[in-house]
């Protein structure tokens, strides 16, 4: 019986020809991550360890990302103790104003690779799965302890495959399809689980939009979201890959807990309804609830492909007078493209707040907090009771151009009904 | 170890944003985030909680985000076990690593009232009833797990496996 590709990769890394579902084995990590958020507990537990040097500077990033540029005094203490912190341990470190949404920033360095497992101190650190590497979010004590000894206990996941078939429709992309797939499985639908993504689909998809299908696995509860590296993966690796990667792939008689297939020819863009990723239904049969707030933004969709779609929509056209409409290019680099290219400039006349890079809006935590009763459409991943604000306001969400058509529109509004 | 509280009750998918939102993770002081838990969902909890508590939940306990501000603040809140159906992934990995006790049941979960007196015997998984007079039997921890719990959580047990290698 074969292995699937989480089951190569964990084996690979704890010295095994084969691990099953359900083993609990040590596995050596060859990145770890945390951000301003989970970094100060995991430092406090750090030295709790007894250790002076993470286990290789090379291999543990501190991501400045939540809360920049500082949002009061109490995040300047965070983010100052874990500036320090990543000096004095020359670990890898990105100044406000070069850094970015740690998950945008970190594969777009070449810092995260495929064949890799990777531990990060955020839920999203399952965004990386996409290059063909083992990715799972965890806690900062798990971090702390990873950082010290440069490996981590877990359970060998059972992997459910999914497979996508058919040619996407104009404004369709990855963050339509992993919606479509949360809402067909519910947000536990791949609990404790490793979700590999396959299909003819994936093949038309640049690496931005399977990034956001691989971020959102921990929205279905899954411990990590995989896809087999092709040469549209390799392109993007060969061009910044900070050291060697090696590409896994599943055997062909690999034993998965489930196969799901999807044919997405037909689908819509999805929006996905307060206050579960999971109440994901076609644009069509979404209300055209008239809104509050726009997010174009966040580890799911704010990338350059993102932002372009969205320009695309907007350009020439005004923000909704009763909207406001929040941009945030996912990382620096995003940003300085999204200016050469002109996007920045279409945003800033429509009426948009332009802003500097930030998870914020994101997590209601910072830029952008919805007040009681408000609405927002957001192209980020989770739209919680008081994700984004006020435990009484609600987020929709949706894709860049979903989005976009909704803050020209005023209400909930694909992007034909703008573009006629 | 036996514990002895009242149940709070929730239901399905209480996320980490209702344990603790946002809006507080620039708070690292347990002691702090407690004032904060549940705010969202339930807004008494923090005034409410006694030292002992059981939190009883039904399927998803503690999905979304990483933040290990979440068992942090539940803990430091007096609460002394949560019992669910399933925990998310994450939430599970962090509840044993701070040393907060969680158990999978799902009869004292269905045989459970807000208010009702539970008593939980962590070694066995016995969970009792004290109010409607009925035991319920959780499902056993992994050995690995139960070794990290009596080691003290994680940071203990890896400073000792630490010690160990230096040796």
């Amino acid at each position: 019986m074969g292995m699937t590709l989480a089951e190569k990769i964990i084996a690979a890394h704890c010295g095994r020809d084969i691990v099953r579902p359900g083993e609990l084995v040590n596995v050596r990590v060859d990145f770890v991550m945390a951000n301003d958020v989970t970094a100060p507990l995991a430092i406090q537990e750090f030295h709790k360890l007894g250790v002076e040097r993470v286990f290789d500077p090379r291999r543990v990033a501190f991501i400045p990302s939540h809360f920049i540029p500082n949002k009061d005094i109490q995040s300047a203490e965070n983010a100052k103790m874990m500036r320090t912190f990543a000096l004095s341990q020359g670990a890898v470190y990105y100044e406000q104003g070069r850094a970015g949404v740690d998950h945008v920033l970190l594969p777009d360095h070449g810092w995260v690779l495929p064949g890799d497992v990777v531990v990060g101190a955020d839920s999203h650190t399952c965004t990386y799965g996409a290059l063909g590497c083992f990715a799972t979010g965890m806690g900062s004590t798990d971090i702390a302890c990873a950082m010290a000894t440069g490996d981590i206990w877990m359970r060998v996941p059972p992997t459910i495959k999914f497979v996508y078939h058919g040619r996407l429709s104009r404004w369709v992309g990855g963050k339509d399809v992993i919606l479509h797939t949360i809402g067909d499985i519910g947000v536990d639908g791949a609990l404790y689980c490793a979700m590999e993504f396959h299909g003819d689909t994936l093949g038309e998809l640049g690496m931005e939009g399977r990034f956001t299908m691989s971020n959102m696995a921990i929205e279905a509860g899954g411990k990590a979201g995989l896809m087999v590296p092709d040469e549209v993966t390799l392109d993007y690796v060969r061009q910044r890959a900070k050291r060697e990667w090696r590409v896994f792939e599943p055997d062909a008689d690999a034993e998965y807990q489930a196969v799901r297939e999807y044919d997405v020819s037909r689908m819509e863009p999805m929006v996905s309804l307060p206050s579960s990723p999971a109440n994901a239904v076609p644009l069509s049969k979404a209300p055209r609830v008239e809104i509050d707030q726009v997010f174009i933004g966040s580890c799911t969709n704010g990338r350059l492909a993102d932002l372009r779609l969205a320009a695309e929509v907007m350009r020439g056209r005004k923000v909704h007078e009763s909207v406001r409409c929040i941009v945030v290019p996912a990382s620096t680099d995003v940003y300085l493209e999204a200016l050469r290219e002109g996007l920045l400039e279409v945003f800033a006349e429509a009426g948009c707040a332009v802003a500097t890079t930030t998870c914020g809006p994101c997590l209601g935590g910072y830029m952008g907090i919805l007040a009681e009763g408000e609405r927002c459409v957001s192209t980020s991943n989770r739209n919680f009771p008081g994700r984004m604000g006020h435990v009484r306001s609600e987020v929709y969400l949706a894709n860049p151009a979903v989005a976009a058509a909704s803050a020209v529109a005023g209400r909930l509004a694909g992007p034909e009904e703008v573009l006629q | 170890m036996s514990l002895r509280g009242r149940v709070h009750k929730y239901g399905p998918n209480v996320d980490t944003d209702a344990i603790i939102p946002a809006r507080y993770l620039n708070i690292n002081d347990p002691q702090e985030l407690a004032k904060h838990c549940m705010e969202d969902i339930d807004p008494d909890f923090a005034a409410r909680v006694r030292p002992g508590d059981v939190i009883v939940a039904t399927t998803n306990f503690g999905c979304g985000s990483s933040r290990e501000h979440a068992p942090l603040c539940i803990k430091a809140a007096g609460v002394s076990c949560v019992v669910a159906k399933s925990f998310a992934r994450i939430f599970y990995r962090n509840a044993i690593n701070i040393g907060l006790p969680i158990l999978e049941c799902d009869g004292a979960v269905d045989g459970t009232d807000a208010g009702d007196e539970l008593e939980v015997d962590l070694e066995s998984g016995a969970i009792r009833n004290l109010t409607k007079d009925a035991t319920f039997q959780a499902k056993p921890y992994p050995p690995f797990m139960l070794e990290l719990m009596r080691a003290g959580g994680l940071v203990q047990y890896t400073k000792e496996r630490l010690a160990k290698t230096a040796k």
